[in-house]
């Protein structure tokens, strides 16, 4: 087999990679937010839960949820399977959301209590403190922390293979299998490290845009 | 008229009474000067008057309109607040200037967003929004050459020095045009060399239209610019009068006691 015809195959798996790495972020980072909002409310209750909530998905392997999301339904309840591409889906957004609600939240709390107390003598309400004066201070301080997170997100799409979805590394272990060749396991190395690379810049043109004020 | 009235403000944090029930009012264009030892109750007075603290008892009259009262408190909606406490303004110690908007945007800012939500909810035209903007732009620009920083307008906030800081601060509290500025010990984050260009805005600022209240260490300031000093001591008024006779012929031993050590740090 050649190097064009491994890498075209493995273009393949690739394309569900970055798929899953997609959904994964445009469904987490709203919905960290919503998981921040419970963790700090108000309402002892809903906090409590929102915090256990947290503890149990980040208590435990991603790879375990997935397995859980895909086989659970059907185990417990008798349901029919979601598709292997939506339990993965489900499963990353739900763990993603997790660990990106904790980072919202150190951000959120860490803006001095006078950025809020400046806006409420200037007569703002709740909705425009936090949108246009403590937002953009915590987006900037999340930065690194979000970058980091984003970069393991792009590795930990190969978990999907748990439940035999085709991503990067899937598709090269098949090769590996069928043809029996190994380099190609190692090959992919190399697409991860472009992906990284890229997020990399990406993360540190972000914080350079951002440098322009201090604190 | 008294432009406001506080009538027996209490207020306890974890049981522990700060406020033991204040009683004053003020005239329209005078400016009161709050001195005492750190403790005594002078911010969280001032904190009471802007209502990011809310007194456990009293009432605050402004105009003679009852804007506060301790025994209905639980009726004030969020709204309600922001309306009430725009009769305030509040010059914070720390500054507390937005970072990431420069030096105009923070004056304007919260205008210009009163401005787009009521264009939002349709209450202006695009056209009437525009213009309004405008007129904040230009307000905000005179404000700053009021106090001398028309030139920094483009300037970020960590690019000025501390006493800039405040004097954009001060900008930012008068943008909204309160019937009563307060001042939260104005130069007590201030490297003493800039204490005097804040003390010289704030003294600028003293005209028949506008009422200050400023909490401060400057004694110096207290007595040469203040119509009336207030002497607090463990949540009380402990002494208030003119500042001839607070400084000159000082009536309470707590106030005697606290003169002569403030003499000593000097």
């Amino acid at each position: 087999m050649s190097f064009i015809d491994v890498t075209m195959q493995l273009l393949d798996g690739f394309k569900v990679t970055m798929l899953i790495f997609f959904v994964v972020l445009l469904g987490a980072l709203p919905l960290g937010l919503v998981i921040t909002f419970g963790s700090m409310s108000k309402i002892k209750p809903l906090r409590w839960l929102t915090r256990t909530f947290v503890w149990i998905i980040r208590g435990t392997p991603l790879m375990l949820q997935i397995i859980l999301v895909f086989y659970g339904p059907g185990l417990i309840f008798g349901a029919k399977a979601l598709p292997r591409m939506t339990a993965v889906l489900v499963a990353f957004i739900i763990n993603y959301a997790a660990y990106f609600s904790e980072i919202y939240r150190g951000g959120i709390e860490s803006i001095p209590a006078g950025q809020y107390e400046a806006g409420q003598v200037l007569g703002m309400t709740k909705r425009q403190i936090f949108f246009k004066v403590v937002l953009f201070q915590v987006i900037k301080r999340i930065m690194p922390a979000m970058g980091n997170e984003v970069i393991t997100l792009v590795k930990d799409t190969s978990l999907a293979r748990v439940i035999s979805v085709v991503e990067l590394v899937k598709a090269a272990q098949d090769i590996v299998g069928l043809r029996g060749i190994i380099w190609p396991i190692f090959y992919i190395g190399a697409f991860y490290l472009l992906v990284s690379g890229a997020l990399t810049l990406l993360f540190n043109w972000l914080e350079k845009k951002m440098d322009y004020y201090k604190g | 008229m008294a432009v406001l009235e506080v009538k027996n403000i209490r207020k306890s944090f974890d049981g522990e009474e700060v406020l033991k029930g204040i009683d004053f009012s003020m005239e329209k264009g005078e400016v009161l000067a709050i001195i005492g030892s750190s403790g005594s109750g002078k911010t969280t007075l001032l904190r009471c008057l802007n209502f990011l603290v809310s007194p456990d008892q009293g009432q605050l009259f402004v105009n003679d309109e009852c804007i506060f009262d301790a025994k209905d408190v639980h009726k004030l909606n969020e709204k309600e607040i922001r309306e009430k406490r725009l009769h305030f303004g509040l010059v914070f110690q720390s500054f507390n200037l937005f970072p990431q908007y420069n030096v105009l945007r923070n004056v304007t800012l919260a205008e210009e967003l009163q401005i787009k939500d009521a264009h939002k909810a349709k209450k202006i035209s695009k056209e009437e929004m525009k213009e309004a903007l405008a007129k904040v732009t230009a307000h905000g620009s005179g404000l700053l050459s009021q106090v001398g920083l028309l030139e920094k307008k483009s300037a970020y906030p960590c690019e000025l020095s501390g006493g800039q800081q405040q004097r954009v601060a001060i900008a930012r509290a008068l943008a909204l045009n309160p019937d009563i500025l307060c001042f939260d010990e104005p130069t007590s984050a201030l490297d003493p060399a800039l204490t005097g260009e804040v003390l010289r805005v704030i003294r600028g600022l003293k005209s028949s239209e506008r009422t200050m209240i400023v909490v401060t260490h400057e004694m110096e300031f207290a007595r040469r610019v203040a119509d009336k000093v207030m002497f607090m001591a463990d949540g009380v008024i402990e002494e208030m009068g003119e500042p001839e006779q607070i400084f000159t012929s000082p009536k309470s031993e707590k106030l005697k006691a606290f003169l002569r050590n403030a003499a000593e740090g000097l």
